[in-house]
Protein backbone atom coordinates (compact mmCIF):
# COMPACT_ATOMS: atom_id res chain seq x y z
CA UNK A 1 0.00 0.00 0.00
CA UNK A 2 1.05 3.88 -0.69
CA UNK A 3 1.30 6.05 2.04
CA UNK A 4 2.90 9.86 2.78
CA UNK A 5 5.58 10.12 5.02
CA UNK A 6 6.75 13.17 6.31
CA UNK A 7 9.87 14.28 8.65
CA UNK A 8 10.03 17.23 10.98
CA UNK A 9 13.10 19.15 13.18
CA UNK A 10 16.23 17.30 14.01
CA UNK A 11 14.68 13.90 12.27
CA UNK A 12 14.14 15.80 8.92
CA UNK A 13 17.98 17.11 9.41
CA UNK A 14 19.01 13.51 9.76
CA UNK A 15 17.24 11.63 6.71
CA UNK A 16 17.65 15.20 4.46
CA UNK A 17 14.38 15.40 3.18
CA UNK A 18 11.14 16.58 4.59
CA UNK A 19 8.61 14.43 3.01
CA UNK A 20 8.12 11.13 0.72
CA UNK A 21 5.40 8.63 -0.65
CA UNK A 22 6.06 4.95 -0.24
CA UNK A 23 5.01 1.70 -1.44
CA UNK A 24 4.65 -0.84 1.99
CA UNK A 25 5.16 -4.02 1.67
CA UNK A 26 2.48 -6.29 3.70
CA UNK A 27 4.30 -6.68 6.43
CA UNK A 28 4.13 -3.39 7.38
CA UNK A 29 0.98 -2.57 9.28
CA UNK A 30 1.79 -0.50 12.44
CA UNK A 31 4.28 2.36 13.35
CA UNK A 32 6.52 0.06 14.93
CA UNK A 33 6.71 -2.31 11.75
CA UNK A 34 7.16 0.85 9.46
CA UNK A 35 10.15 1.95 12.01
CA UNK A 36 11.56 -1.44 11.74
CA UNK A 37 11.64 -1.14 7.73
CA UNK A 38 13.19 2.17 7.39
CA UNK A 39 15.91 1.11 9.86
CA UNK A 40 16.88 -1.02 6.76
CA UNK A 41 17.56 2.10 5.41
CA UNK A 42 21.34 2.95 6.75
CA UNK A 43 22.78 3.75 9.55
CA UNK A 44 21.29 6.91 9.57
CA UNK A 45 17.91 5.52 9.40
CA UNK A 46 18.76 2.58 12.34
CA UNK A 47 20.12 5.31 14.66
CA UNK A 48 17.21 7.55 14.35
CA UNK A 49 14.47 4.83 15.30
CA UNK A 50 16.51 2.63 17.70
CA UNK A 51 18.35 5.43 19.12
CA UNK A 52 18.08 6.87 22.56
CA UNK A 53 16.49 9.74 21.23
CA UNK A 54 12.48 9.13 21.28
CA UNK A 55 10.37 9.54 17.99
CA UNK A 56 6.66 10.55 18.22
CA UNK A 57 4.52 9.81 15.48
CA UNK A 58 1.10 10.86 14.37
CA UNK A 59 -1.15 9.65 11.65
CA UNK A 60 -3.37 11.96 9.45
CA UNK A 61 -2.53 14.78 11.93
CA UNK A 62 -3.19 12.72 15.34
CA UNK A 63 -0.80 11.87 17.93
CA UNK A 64 -0.69 7.52 17.78
CA UNK A 65 1.31 4.98 19.58
CA UNK A 66 3.53 2.45 18.15
CA UNK A 67 0.69 0.30 17.33
CA UNK A 68 -1.55 2.35 15.69
CA UNK A 69 -2.29 0.49 12.42
CA UNK A 70 -1.44 2.11 9.19
CA UNK A 71 -4.17 2.41 6.32
CA UNK A 72 -3.29 3.04 2.60
CA UNK A 73 -3.26 6.46 1.89
CA UNK A 74 -2.27 7.63 5.39
CA UNK A 75 -0.45 10.47 6.12
CA UNK A 76 2.06 9.46 8.60
CA UNK A 77 4.56 11.79 10.39
CA UNK A 78 7.60 11.09 12.48
CA UNK A 79 8.96 13.88 14.79
CA UNK A 80 10.94 14.43 18.43
CA UNK A 81 8.71 15.39 20.99
CA UNK A 82 7.28 18.81 20.80
CA UNK A 83 9.01 22.23 22.43
CA UNK A 84 6.57 25.35 21.47
CA UNK A 85 4.88 27.41 23.32
CA UNK B 1 -12.73 30.32 19.42
CA UNK B 2 -9.52 31.93 17.46
CA UNK B 3 -6.60 30.07 16.77
CA UNK B 4 -3.84 31.85 14.45
CA UNK B 5 -0.61 30.15 13.37
CA UNK B 6 1.69 33.18 11.86
CA UNK B 7 4.85 34.50 11.54
CA UNK B 8 3.80 37.90 12.06
CA UNK B 9 3.62 39.35 15.71
CA UNK B 10 0.42 39.79 17.31
CA UNK B 11 -0.99 42.81 19.66
CA UNK B 12 -2.06 42.01 23.09
CA UNK B 13 -4.05 44.76 23.89
CA UNK B 14 -6.13 44.60 20.38
CA UNK B 15 -6.68 40.76 20.65
CA UNK B 16 -7.74 41.57 24.55
CA UNK B 17 -10.31 43.99 23.46
CA UNK B 18 -11.67 41.80 20.85
CA UNK B 19 -12.65 39.51 23.27
CA UNK B 20 -13.75 41.93 25.82
CA UNK B 21 -16.29 43.15 23.12
CA UNK B 22 -17.55 40.07 21.99
CA UNK B 23 -20.26 38.93 25.06
CA UNK B 24 -21.50 41.11 27.31
CA UNK B 25 -21.26 38.48 30.23
CA UNK B 26 -17.41 38.29 30.21
CA UNK B 27 -16.28 39.32 34.16
CA UNK B 28 -12.81 38.08 33.47
CA UNK B 29 -10.05 38.23 30.63
CA UNK B 30 -7.03 35.78 31.49
CA UNK B 31 -3.93 35.76 29.37
CA UNK B 32 -0.65 34.51 29.01
CA UNK B 33 2.03 35.56 26.92
CA UNK B 34 5.27 33.73 26.33
CA UNK B 35 8.63 35.02 25.18
CA UNK B 36 11.94 34.25 23.75
CA UNK B 37 14.18 34.13 26.35
CA UNK B 38 17.72 34.01 27.11
CA UNK B 39 18.49 29.88 28.26
CA UNK B 40 22.22 29.55 28.69
CA UNK B 41 24.87 31.55 28.55
CA UNK B 42 25.67 30.99 25.25
CA UNK B 43 23.81 34.37 24.23
CA UNK B 44 20.69 33.26 21.74
CA UNK B 45 21.09 35.42 18.56
CA UNK B 46 17.85 34.01 17.05
CA UNK B 47 15.25 31.33 17.45
CA UNK B 48 13.76 29.37 14.57
CA UNK B 49 10.17 28.15 15.45
CA UNK B 50 8.87 24.92 12.87
CA UNK B 51 5.51 23.40 12.85
CA UNK B 52 3.73 20.75 11.26
CA UNK B 53 0.99 22.73 9.34
CA UNK B 54 -2.70 21.25 9.29
CA UNK B 55 -1.63 19.20 12.53
CA UNK B 56 -0.42 22.02 14.24
CA UNK B 57 -4.06 23.68 14.08
CA UNK B 58 -6.38 20.65 14.63
CA UNK B 59 -4.19 19.94 17.83
CA UNK B 60 -5.10 23.93 18.79
CA UNK B 61 -8.55 23.55 18.37
CA UNK B 62 -8.61 20.25 20.27
CA UNK B 63 -6.91 21.89 23.38
CA UNK B 64 -9.15 25.13 23.12
CA UNK B 65 -12.03 22.67 22.77
CA UNK B 66 -11.12 20.29 25.86
CA UNK B 67 -10.94 23.67 27.81
CA UNK B 68 -14.36 25.03 26.59
CA UNK B 69 -15.99 21.43 27.51
CA UNK B 70 -14.30 21.34 30.72
CA UNK B 71 -14.31 24.69 32.71
CA UNK B 72 -17.10 27.47 32.28
CA UNK B 73 -15.51 29.45 30.11
CA UNK B 74 -16.75 31.83 27.49
CA UNK B 75 -14.28 32.37 24.39
CA UNK B 76 -10.47 31.21 23.74
CA UNK B 77 -8.10 33.04 21.48
CA UNK B 78 -5.00 31.42 20.66
CA UNK B 79 -2.15 33.00 18.35
CA UNK B 80 1.21 31.14 18.17
CA UNK B 81 4.32 32.61 16.10
CA UNK B 82 6.63 30.56 13.60
CA UNK B 83 9.67 31.49 11.41
CA UNK B 84 12.51 33.23 13.04
CA UNK B 85 11.93 35.36 16.41
CA UNK B 86 14.59 37.37 18.10
CA UNK B 87 15.47 37.91 22.04
CA UNK B 88 12.01 39.47 23.91
CA UNK B 89 9.78 38.44 21.15
CA UNK B 90 6.43 37.50 21.06
CA UNK B 91 5.69 33.51 21.19
CA UNK B 92 2.91 32.87 21.82
CA UNK B 93 -0.66 34.59 23.22
CA UNK B 94 -2.93 32.83 25.15
CA UNK B 95 -6.51 34.45 26.33
CA UNK B 96 -9.79 33.13 28.12
CA UNK B 97 -12.66 34.51 28.90
CA UNK B 98 -15.47 33.57 31.38
CA UNK B 99 -17.75 34.98 34.05
CA UNK B 100 -15.43 34.88 36.94
CA UNK B 101 -11.76 34.83 37.05
CA UNK B 102 -11.36 31.30 38.80
CA UNK B 103 -12.31 28.99 35.53
CA UNK B 104 -10.18 31.45 33.02
CA UNK B 105 -7.28 31.35 35.25
CA UNK B 106 -7.62 27.41 35.13
CA UNK B 107 -8.71 27.04 31.91
CA UNK B 108 -5.44 29.17 30.61
CA UNK B 109 -2.99 27.67 31.89
CA UNK B 110 -4.52 24.13 31.56
CA UNK B 111 -4.20 25.33 27.28
CA UNK B 112 -0.50 26.12 27.44
CA UNK B 113 0.91 23.43 29.62
CA UNK B 114 -1.39 21.00 27.11
CA UNK B 115 -0.11 23.04 24.10
CA UNK B 116 3.35 22.50 25.14
CA UNK B 117 3.30 18.96 25.39
CA UNK B 118 0.78 18.34 22.38
CA UNK B 119 1.11 20.90 19.43
CA UNK B 120 3.09 19.85 16.89
CA UNK B 121 6.00 22.92 17.20
CA UNK B 122 9.82 22.45 17.33
CA UNK B 123 12.23 25.42 18.81
CA UNK B 124 15.67 25.49 17.19
CA UNK B 125 18.12 28.28 19.01
CA UNK B 126 20.91 29.57 16.79
CA UNK B 127 23.76 31.48 19.12
CA UNK B 128 27.37 32.67 18.57
CA UNK B 129 28.97 29.13 18.89
CA UNK B 130 25.99 27.50 16.34
CA UNK B 131 22.67 25.96 16.41
CA UNK B 132 20.99 23.44 18.31
CA UNK B 133 17.41 21.97 18.66
CA UNK B 134 15.28 22.83 21.81
CA UNK B 135 15.36 19.16 23.93
CA UNK B 136 11.96 18.77 25.55
CA UNK B 137 11.41 19.11 29.23
CA UNK B 138 10.25 16.38 31.80
CA UNK B 139 8.53 19.55 33.85
CA UNK B 140 6.41 20.20 31.35
CA UNK B 141 4.77 16.25 30.72
CA UNK B 142 4.62 16.71 34.43
CA UNK B 143 2.80 20.30 34.00
CA UNK B 144 0.29 18.56 31.87
CA UNK B 145 -0.31 15.35 33.33
CA UNK B 146 -1.43 17.20 36.23
CA UNK B 147 -4.52 17.71 34.71
CA UNK B 148 -5.68 14.42 33.58
CA UNK B 149 -8.96 13.34 34.61
CA UNK B 150 -8.79 10.75 37.71
CA UNK B 151 -11.26 7.50 37.54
Amino acid sequence: MKIKVLYFARIKEAVNYSSEEVDLPESVTNITTLKQWLSLRGETWNRLFNGDQVVRAAINHTLVDNLASIQTGDEVAFFPPVTGG
Amino acid sequence: MKILVQSEDFDVSDELNLLRQSSPNIGAVVSFVGLVRELNEDAIQTLTLEHYPGMTEKSLHEIAQQALTRWDVLDVTIIHRVGTLRLQDQIVLVAVTSAHRHNAFLACEFIMDYLKTQAPFWKKEHTQHGEHWVEAKSIDDKASQRWELKN
